[in-house]
């Protein structure tokens, strides 16, 4: 008789953890981890475009040498970052990344103002099919960022709220994820010098 | 300053619904009215015989002015919205159009990213498109960059039976449930009326449960509870001699969240998204 009533009491339990976010909470962060796959690859995209479009630049715009090499230096350094799902609760390491990449945005941007006093390139058919492939994986970090930062605040609030908050604490001990901030980079806008 | 702050947090829906997605009228909204009747009415057939065959939805959307918005980021806002394309296929496109700033875009959807890279999609917009813009010919720009689109993307998904009855069968299993319910409350209340409160009890967490798995022990409970309620009151209506009028207690419930369901290709009227989604893939350009 005893055991079947902790038998019961194992079932309730179960069935209670649903509504305790058990199940729901891992779910979350598996969202924020896909959320953040996407970004890891929209970036990725970004760097694997990059030789493709220096070496056509590099034909026409002779004379900038410098901004060239930004370009290159900031590319090589987001290569050289180790990125794994650890860094996605770690502050530090987030800033870093972003960092980085925020670095490589401002040297691409940079590049792409510069192009503008090269009439030849901008015509040139292959470098207006590198801008279309760099815009629109520019726009689609910008998605992917949205989202990730969507699905990390959802997540962020799941486990801070009653009475995930407890389920959490006594069993799963998820911890808090890092979305992105608002670029510093972004909010300079790039000079033009003439 | 805490005030200051309720008051910028009131005004920021507002700030984000600036610009606000249009309805989704059929494949082709021309809310800035750049196409004639006649065009618009050819790339509706197109866009309805292609999604015929090939089950990829494409959609024209041109509006008047983006008002200050960013091009992409309105693209992206409609694309969530309307969901073109088949959900998992993720095969849509959307051809948009900002008049006043000159300005198109391809949003193509992750399912089509593949074939309508975003260098295809910039080259639609530069070589065929813009050409027919700038000499203020919209009717042949337009169907020139629905035609590309198509040619890129035909044959990339086939239009399976099952896609073209998916919308009518949408939201059946649930109306069938309840009505079976219904009927099981009414047998049941006619032994007793505690049995068909139980029915009623019972039933309808377990279609709750079956229908949207995640649901919580609470919601089940107070699913339970209002079922025992609404058990009671069905037995009393049909013991009491009652009119048929308690078919109508599924109604308000399943009302609401079944709009998703896809298209089947064909009539104008009734044509929505699939629940396919995007991922800012696609190029803009001007003319």
């Amino acid at each position: 008789m005893k055991k079947n009533m902790y038998v019961l009491l194992g079932l309730i339990l179960v069935f209670n953890m649903s509504g305790c976010g058990y199940n729901s909470m891992q779910a979350g962060e598996e969202a924020v981890f896909a959320a953040w796959g996407d970004v890891e690859a929209t970036y990725q995209r970004r760097s694997d475009l990059i030789p493709n479009l220096v070496e056509v630049v590099k034909g026409y715009a002779t004379h900038e040498a410098e901004t060239l090499k930004a370009v290159t230096e900031a590319r090589a350094k987001v290569g050289s970052i180790q990125v794994s799902k650890d860094i996605l609760k770690n502050p530090e390491a987030m800033a870093k990344f972003q960092d980085a990449q925020g670095q490589l945005s401002g040297s691409l941007s940079r590049l792409m103002v510069v192009v503008e006093r090269y009439p030849d390139l901008k015509a040139n058919q292959n470098f207006m099919d590198l801008q279309n492939q760099l815009e629109g994986t520019e726009n689609r970090i910008n998605v992917s960022r949205v989202r990730y930062n969507k699905a990390v605040q959802d997540f962020n609030t799941s486990i801070r709220t009653f009475p995930n908050s407890l389920t959490n604490s006594l069993l799963l001990h998820l911890e808090r994820k890092e979305p992105f901030k608002a670029d510093e980079g972004a909010k300079i806008a790039p000079k033009v010098k003439f | 300053m805490k005030i200051f702050f309720v008051i910028v947090m009131l005004l920021l829906p507002h700030l984000a619904c600036a610009l606000e997605v249009p309805q989704l009228r059929g494949r082709v909204n021309d809310y800035a009215n750049m196409l004639s009747p006649d065009a618009a009415g050819r790339l509706e057939q197109l866009l309805a015989d292609f999604e015929k065959s090939d089950s990829t939805q494409i959609v024209v959307l041109t509006i008047d002015s983006l008002e200050g918005e960013s091009l992409e980021g309105y693209s992206i806002k409609v694309a969530e919205a309307w969901q073109i394309g088949r959900k998992k296929l993720d095969n849509g496109a959307i051809l948009l159009i900002a008049k006043q700033e000159r300005k198109i875009r391809i949003e193509v959807g992750r399912g089509l990213e593949g074939v309508l890279t975003d260098l295809v999609s910039g080259r639609i917009i530069r070589g065929d498109m813009s050409p027919y813009f700038r000499k203020n010919d919209y009717d042949n720009g337009i169907i020139a960059g629905v035609s590309s689109i198509i040619q890129v993307v035909r044959g990339e998904y086939q239009a399976q039976p099952r896609d073209l009855k998916q919308g009518k069968n949408g939201a059946n299993p649930v109306f069938t449930l309840l009505v079976f319910l219904l009927v099981a409350v009414v047998f049941l209340g006619s032994f007793s009326k505690f049995l068909g409160g139980a029915a009623g009890a019972a039933g309808l967490p377990l279609i709750g449960f079956l229908t949207f798995p995640g649901l919580g022990i609470v919601v089940l409970a107070l699913l339970g509870a209002a079922g025992f309620v609404l058990g009671l009151v069905v037995t009393f209506l049909f013991g009491s001699g009652g009119h048929g009028s308690s078919g109508g207690f599924g109604g308000p419930f399943i009302g609401g969240g079944f709009g998703g369901g896809s298209s089947g290709g064909g009539g104008f009227g009734g044509f929505s998204g699939g629940g396919g989604s995007f991922g800012g893939g696609g190029a803009s350009g001007n003319w």
